[in-house]
């Protein structure tokens, strides 16, 4: 389990987490939605250590994450897929399969599971990854950190400018994701894919937690939505 | 990797042949090239592999010179220990290097590195009583043999250099096919994304700067024996420059683009001072066509037009 316990964060004299607390379940999609600036992605990078935490703390199974060195983060089993994909995109969707396995030390098992979860990655390994269309790229971003074999996974805005098909896709291995244990973190603005995927549904404001609501009878006409993300 | 290892082991075969086909002329500068294109396979292994664009690179070959031109010339170390010592100055030296200039990054890291190698050039000249500053030092012929292989002589000369640029060129494809040459792969392509995949960027690049530099210690050391003269101007920032040169021509994060470019700069320079004095502004003119027409070096456009396979 990930515990984030009244952090705060920020860039440089900019104070962005004030205070924020949240945990994540093994087995459990918890969404984190909030209008831009709230702090949704400053919080994802303070958890991956590359936002300095300057006040609480960040556990994940009892071991401290936010004293430890950003690329140490990774290997206790936190995979981050950042808004954008951040792909190596000079390299092939080999190489940065590849890259991602090697940190944990995976072979080729990991690699012909994630590449299950993503069959089209398969047909296209030798492609360079910045030639692949914006849905093959998430995917990768995705399997990229999934070679980690994350026990956390973070995930900003995966969704994003998507079209239809592509987001059904990544519905569904989260999905699958989620029935093997995976905890993860989702942040998304898209009210149906939160009510769709999460089992509870954070709302950040202010760099704050400011209501934690379980996915239990929500619709998108429930105030919350439009309080904190304005839908 | 087959046709990889096969293109390589036929590249050594052909100048392996050279030395029987090619008039005595060829025989020193082929000897030359190769040792040249070792410190630029260790130049290459910083910057075309893991994006660290040295300006220091002079001094870790003139440690490799210095540290065996002086052994056997001043200390009175045996050769092949010499040798040893040079290879492991070289290494050393980018090490501590790597330590502090490490630090800092793009530009920066050039400066650092430039200063370093401008404070390890001062230190040859100004420790002059030793080193004999400009001068250098001729390493006397019956220094520069080991047992009955006289390194003076043209043949032992040009086998003992494409021994060493055999060895280099073979780790060379070893080490990039590797966990740790995928890592410095990763970091040239983007330091911050690596981290986030837990990667620890100062180590990985600090491991291939040490390794860059015992590949042009070992040209150092190889260049002393070999040629027989140690002198100040081998750690002026032209030194840095030329392996620079060589691997943008050849083709930067390709294995034989580092030898390639060396030869093509060896004979274009050679070709070109003898019909004119402005010999300099025909490599330069060379270069701007490459810039325009091929930036990634012509192995690296041979790549990108298609073969991939190309390590």
């Amino acid at each position: 389990m990930l515990e984030i316990a009244n952090i705060d964060a920020g860039y440089g004299n900019v104070q962005v987490l004030r205070g924020l607390s949240l945990r994540a379940e093994p087995g459990e999609v918890t969404c984190v939605m909030g209008r831009n600036g709230a702090g949704k992605t400053t919080m994802l990078r303070a958890i991956i250590g590359q936002v300095a935490v300057t006040a609480g703390s960040i556990m994940l199974n009892g071991t401290p994450l936010h004293t430890l060195p950003a690329h140490e983060v990774p290997k206790r089993g936190i995979g981050y897929v950042p808004q954008g994909r951040r792909l190596f995109g000079e390299l092939s969707v080999a190489q940065n399969i590849e890259i991602g396995l090697m940190t944990r030390r995976k072979g080729a098992a990991t690699r012909d599971h994630v590449l299950s979860l993503f069959p089209r990655l398969r047909e296209r390994l030798a492609q360079r990854s910045s030639t692949l269309s914006g849905g093959e790229q998430q995917m990768l971003a995705i399997a990229r950190a999934l070679c980690l074999e994350p026990t956390v996974l973070l995930l900003d805005e995966p969704m994003e400018g998507l079209q239809p098909s592509m987001i059904t896709l990544i519905r569904d291995t989260l999905t699958t994701l989620k029935s093997s244990g995976v905890a993860t973190i989702l942040v998304e603005q898209r009210v149906e894919t939160a009510l769709a995927l999460a089992d509870r549904i954070a709302f950040v404001t202010n760099g704050t937690v400011a209501e934690i609501l379980a996915n239990d009878g929500l619709s998108a006409k429930t105030p919350q939505f439009h309080t904190f993300v304005g839908v | 990797m087959k046709r990889a290892l096969a293109l390589h082991i036929a590249v050594l075969a052909v100048l392996f042949a050279a030395q029987f086909v090619l008039p005595p002329y060829h025989h020193t500068n082929i000897a030359r090239i190769m040792v040249l294109a070792v410190f630029a396979m260790g130049y290459n292994i910083a910057f075309g592999y893991t994006g660290l664009l040295s300006l220091g690179h002079a001094l870790f070959f003139a440690a490799g010179l210095y540290a065996t031109g002086l052994g056997i010339e001043v200390w009175g170390v045996p050769t092949a220990v010499a040798l040893i010592l040079g290879v492991a100055a070289g290494g050393a030296i980018a090490a501590a290097t790597g330590v502090l200039a490490l630090r800092t990054g793009g530009v920066s890291f050039m400066i650092v590195t430039l200063m370093f190698a401008q404070t390890g050039y001062l230190t040859i000249l100004y420790y002059g009583e030793y080193t004999r500053g400009d001068e250098g030092i001729v390493i006397a012929r019956t220094a520069r043999a080991i047992s009955n292989l006289d390194f003076s002589a043209d043949t032992p000369r040009y086998f003992t250099a494409l021994a060493l640029f055999s060895i280099a060129l073979l780790v060379n494809l070893v080490l990039v096919r590797s966990r740790l040459g995928r890592s410095m792969i990763a970091m040239r392509e983007n330091e911050e994304r690596s981290r986030m995949l837990g990667y620890d960027p100062f180590r990985v690049k600090l491991i291939a700067l040490s390794i860059s530099g015992l590949y042009a210690g070992a040209a150092g050391a190889a260049y002393a024996v070999l040629f027989g003269y140690i002198g100040a101007s081998f750690a002026t920032i032209q030194y840095s420059i030329l392996p620079l040169l060589y691997v943008l021509l050849g083709g930067a994060g390709t294995t034989l683009g580092p030898f390639l470019g060396a030869l093509l700069m060896f004979y274009l320079i050679d070709i070109s001072s003898g019909y004119t004095t402005a010999h300099l502004f025909v490599v330069g003119a060379a270069l701007l066509v490459l810039v325009l027409f091929a930036p990634k070096g012509i192995l690296g456009a041979l790549r990108e037009k298609g073969a991939k396979w190309l390590p």
